[in-house]
């Protein structure tokens, strides 16, 4: 049906349709980043501003001493996280990472629930010779020393 | 083809250089510094990590006396490399205690032998628990302790040569 | 003495490829033919010693010579020897030393065989190849020298990563270097060809074999990467578009891309400006992927040591490189001339629309992976993942994967539908049946049930091209067409079940009890210790049968490696030709009880089939083209003694 078009419009109309799919690609991609990026908590932010119940995104803290119990059926765990001001309370389902201990950094993927319990799908909790979770650095001083000194408490 | 299309990718990737720039300025401290200074050790009882010198609890910094706590493991590099740097401030008259962290005693008996023992009192911490109570996030660390078992200052990574008289000032301040 | 000669290789190498540099340079002014001629033979020596340099690293690691650093700090005596081996490239310095002998060796490739340029495009391309090869001779040099001495050997090396001392991983890396680099061969072609304004099929034809060598490369390493995340990770999945995942996959999708408009260009002589930028695009996709994983700015669950000077240098090499070729390219582009017409119904136009639709997706990876540094920018910390990945990928995919089921039915410059009109309609029946069959038989996802269905389509129209054709006449080429697209399919039909069929169960389990999960039941024996050179483990017993039929033993470990320490779990797969029984155990539960988490991923394993067939078909490509080229070659040598035995 364009086979009689002129070779010049034929172009044009090639980078028109190559350019509109293209920016079709960066205009869909950029409401989806904004919608579908699964963003950061710390837990007083989680607190002060919680993300909709069923959002994915990340909290990230300190595993509070004395708060992890495995549940009956032997692989449900709760624990709280903490970062020194507040504890959001969490819940996992499945194989503890390595290295996952209390008192330890930990970062929880995730979602809220109605009852302001955080369901953990995946924990990433590592703390080795030279690791701290990236996140973690960002906590204010404040709150870190909040986090030991309320960890030393527990222990 | 419009000409300026032509140019679209280069616009593309400049934008994206400035970017990767402006994140590769941004300080990016890759050292955790401990929450802990200023505030006592935690208290700790550790087993001896090697059979020539007595084990480490917290309760043996708080006779009054100023000293180096060193963090450092066998399996680690930048350990051997500040031996001699750690073996230059006993010399100077500082006391160096230690942890060894997740290590084996005949690992550790053979780095002291091979890299010298500038150590007055050694630790096992199998747990890392002494290293995370303390607030240190890798291996080696130096901690200034004072005479009450408080945390005075904390040196990260390898002692250089440079650090040496850093250290020394600090053990000195921490005497008064 | 192994780590002196090697560095010494390393630096006489890169004073040839100043050498080549210049050679090629001059070469482009008439009457520099002595200088031009040394151009070749500089490249293959640089080659050559770049591989003695890397042929001593690997030497270092094989003997874990411990006064240099890089063995201390990456090996370990205790490590199997190919592990040993494999630490050569497990690392920052080392991986960059293999970067750089690969081009090196590509480089001496393309001068000891290619004969159809013109002589002054193919000065330029050595010129342009030396010139990159420079920038990361300097890069090695200066801030990552792999051959450094420690002032006092060390004791004992720290180890390698455990979840890197892995079979897959030996292979891996060099696998995916081999095709990152490979690229650069292209990226070298696009530059001399824009210098020298020779934008022609014969360009397009030499250029080819070259992109379909790395493409090929990047396949299997693309294809091996996911099987080694997907049983080493003991996540249970086979990709998480990860930082360094989507640094592999970007660059896979523009050479992709570039390997069609290249054929475009070579049979029909249009697309010649796409082609040029795709060539320069694929390679900078593989410097960016590469800077992106090695400067730390990003991090990743397989991260490499951080270390933001490093990464200024490859940005500043980025920047001058991709920066400079885009310069290029906006100056000269316009002046190439435009090439030949195609109507919309022909194969060109349905090349041209999966070129578009390939450039979306590799945007929106690039996009998506580059998202959380934007954030960061503004203080915001994000992650992306399949939330975003899966649906916008999707929204391109699809019509990519329809437009690639019709394309090669179609002849090239013109065509009309009706001609195709029932392979397209058994195409499509076949879809849609499967499509309503699946939605009447059980509720699955929108992207799985959509994946499924086209490729049953795309599985049948990938054979179509052979309808009416005598078999034993067909051209190697086309077979690879065939089987690459088939191998799309397969490997569809994998992501789709895995997606759609996969079950889970998690669960804690007292010795002598059982747990099933879909047909399998799987029943927990024993607990107990064990251990290897480096490592000790704690190793389950598990007795697994299907459907009740004879049951068989596999043994999960979570693992405790000493040097550095580190745990890993080691899951154990039964593979069935219907899917893979995938079982991972876990701490104890406290009172007895051990984790188990189990998954039975039905045809999962054809996503890495498919994989194969896709490498499997641009290796038929490539051999048929290489045949092609030399009896083209010996046709025209013949002619040439014909003419002189005349003469």
């Amino acid at each position: 049906m364009m086979g009689g078009l002129k070779a010049k419009h034929q172009r044009l109309v090639l980078v028109v349709i190559a350019l509109v799919a293209l920016i079709g690609a960066g205009l869909l991609a950029a409401s989806a980043l904004r919608n579908q990026a699964s963003y950061f908590y710390v837990p007083t932010q989680m607190a002060e501003d919680p993300p909709a119940p069923g959002q994915a995104v990340r909290l990230g803290g300190m595993v509070q001493e004395g708060s992890l119990k495995t549940m009956s059926d032997g692989i449900t765990i709760t624990f709280l996280v903490g970062d020194g001001d507040v504890t959001v309370p969490v819940r996992f389902a499945g194989i503890l990472p390595d290295l996952f201990v209390e008192g330890s950094g930990v970062v929880a993927e995730g979602k809220l629930d109605a009852s302001g319990t955080f369901v953990a799908d995946n924990l990433l909790a590592k703390h080795d010779e030279n690791y701290v979770p990236r996140e973690l650095q960002d906590m204010t001083e404040h709150q870190k020393n909040q986090v030991v000194a309320e960890t030393e408490a527990g222990a | 083809m419009k000409r300026w299309t032509l140019w679209v990718p280069l616009a593309l990737f400049v934008s994206f250089c400035a970017l990767a720039a402006y994140q590769l300025t941004r300080p990016k401290t890759e050292f955790v510094a401990s929450t802990m200074i200023g505030k006592p050790l935690p208290e700790f009882a550790l087993r001896a990590a090697v059979a020539d010198r007595p084990a480490l609890s917290s309760a043996d910094f708080r006779d009054g006396k100023p000293r180096l706590f060193n963090i450092f493991a066998s399996w680690c590099i930048p350990c051997a490399a500040e031996a001699p740097q750690l073996e230059a401030l006993r010399r100077r008259g500082a006391d160096i205690v230690s942890v060894a962290i997740r290590d084996h005693p005949e690992d550790v008996a053979y780095f002291l032998a091979r890299y010298g023992n500038p150590y007055s009192k050694i630790g096992a911490d199998d747990l890392s628990e002494v290293q995370l109570g303390i607030g240190s996030s890798g291996v080696p660390e130096t901690f200034v302790i004072d005479g009450k078992g408080v945390i005075r200052y904390q040196h990260i990574g390898d002692i250089r040569a440079s650090d040496v008289p850093v250290l020394l000032e600090k053990l000195e301040e921490a005497r008064r | 003495m192994i780590a002196e000669l090697g560095l010494a290789a390393l630096w006489l190498a890169a004073a040839l490829a100043a050498l080549q540099l210049v050679a090629g340079a001059f070469a482009q002014r008439d009457g520099a033919a002595e200088l031009a001629a040394l151009a070749r033979p500089a490249a293959i020596i640089q080659g050559l010693l770049a591989a003695f340099s890397f042929l001593m690293l690997l030497i270092l690691f094989a003997r874990t010579d411990l006064s240099v650093k890089l063995v201390a700090m990456n090996s370990h005596s205790a490590k199997p020897m190919i592990f040993k081996l494999s630490g050569a490239f497990g690392n920052h310095e080392g991986s960059m030393l293999l970067w750089i002998t690969v081009m090196a060796l590509a480089g001496a490739l393309i001068a000891a065989v290619e004969r159809r340029l013109p002589e002054r495009t193919m000065m330029a391309t050595l010129g342009a190849q030396a010139f990159v090869g420079l920038g990361f001779y300097a890069f090695l040099l200066f801030s990552s020298n792999p051959f450094e001495r420690l002032p006092e050997p060390a004791l004992e090396g720290m180890g390698l990563n455990p979840l890197l001392q892995d079979i897959g991983l030996v292979f891996h890396p060099p696998t995916l270097y081999v095709g990152y680099v490979g690229l650069s061969v292209a990226f070298s072609f696009a530059v001399g060809a824009l210098l020298t304004r020779q934008v022609t099929p014969d360009f397009a034809r030499a250029m080819r074999p070259w992109v379909l060598g790395a493409w090929i490369f990047l396949t299997l390493g693309i294809t091996a990467g996911s099987y080694w995340a997907y049983y080493e990770l003991g996540w249970g999945g086979w990709w998480f578009w990860d930082p360094v995942e989507n640094a592999s996959l970007m660059p896979w999708l523009a050479a992709t891309a570039l390997l069609h408009s290249a054929s475009v260009l070579a049979a029909r002589d249009a697309l010649r400006a796409w082609t040029i930028m795709l060539g320069v695009v694929a390679f900078s996709m593989s410097m960016v992927g590469t800077f992106l994983v090695r400067s730390g700015i990003l991090t990743s669950v397989h991260a490499f040591a951080v270390d933001p000077e490093r990464g200024t240098f490859i940005l500043i090499l980025l920047s001058i490189y991709i920066g400079g070729a885009l310069l290029l390219f906006g100056l000269r582009a316009g002046t190439v001339a435009e090439g030949e017409r195609f109507s919309v119904t022909s194969r060109e136009a349905a090349l041209v629309f999966n070129n578009v639709m390939l450039s979306a997706i590799l945007g929106i990876v690039l996009l998506g992976t580059l998202y959380p540094l934007v954030t960061e920018a503004f203080d915001v910390r994000v992650s992306v993942g399949p939330p975003y990945f899966n649906p916008v990928g999707a929204i391109f995919v699809v019509p990519m994967l329809i437009v690639m089921a019709v394309g090669p039915l179609l002849r090239w410059r013109q065509d009309s539908v009706a001609r195709i009109r029932l392979p397209m309609v058994i195409a499509a029946t076949a879809t849609l049946a499967v499509l309503f069959l699946v939605m009447l038989t059980s509720d699955i996802g929108i992207l799985p049930l959509l994946g499924l269905s086209l490729s049953f389509g795309l599985a049948i129209a990938s054979f179509m091209p052979l309808r009416g054709r005598k078999l034993r006449m067909l051209p190697l080429a086309t077979w690879g067409m065939v089987m690459a697209h088939f191998g799309i399919a397969v490997s569809l039909f994998g992501m789709a079940c895995e997606s759609a069929f996969s079950e889970e169960t998690l669960a804690a389990v007292e010795i002598g009890d059982s747990a099933e999960v879909g047909p399998w039941s799987v029943a927990l024996s024993e607990v107990r210790p064990t251990a290897g050179p480096n490592w000790t483990a704690l190793e389950g017993r598990l007795m697994v049968s299907y459907d009740g039929g004879k049951p068989r033993e596999i043994d999960p470990q979570s693992r405790n490696f000493w040097a550095p320490p580190q745990e890993t779990t080691e899951s154990a797969l039964v593979t069935r030709w219907n899917g893979q029984l995938y079982a991972v155990i876990g701490r104890e539960a406290g009172d007895g009880r051990w984790q188990l988490r189990l998954w039975w991923k039905p045809f999962v394993t054809l996503i890495w089939y498919g994989g194969v067939l896709i490498a499997l078909g641009g290796v038929l490509a490539l051999i048929g083209r290489l045949l092609n080229d030399l009896k083209r070659r010996s046709v025209k040598s013949r002619g040439a003694a014909r003419r002189e035995a005349q003469a």
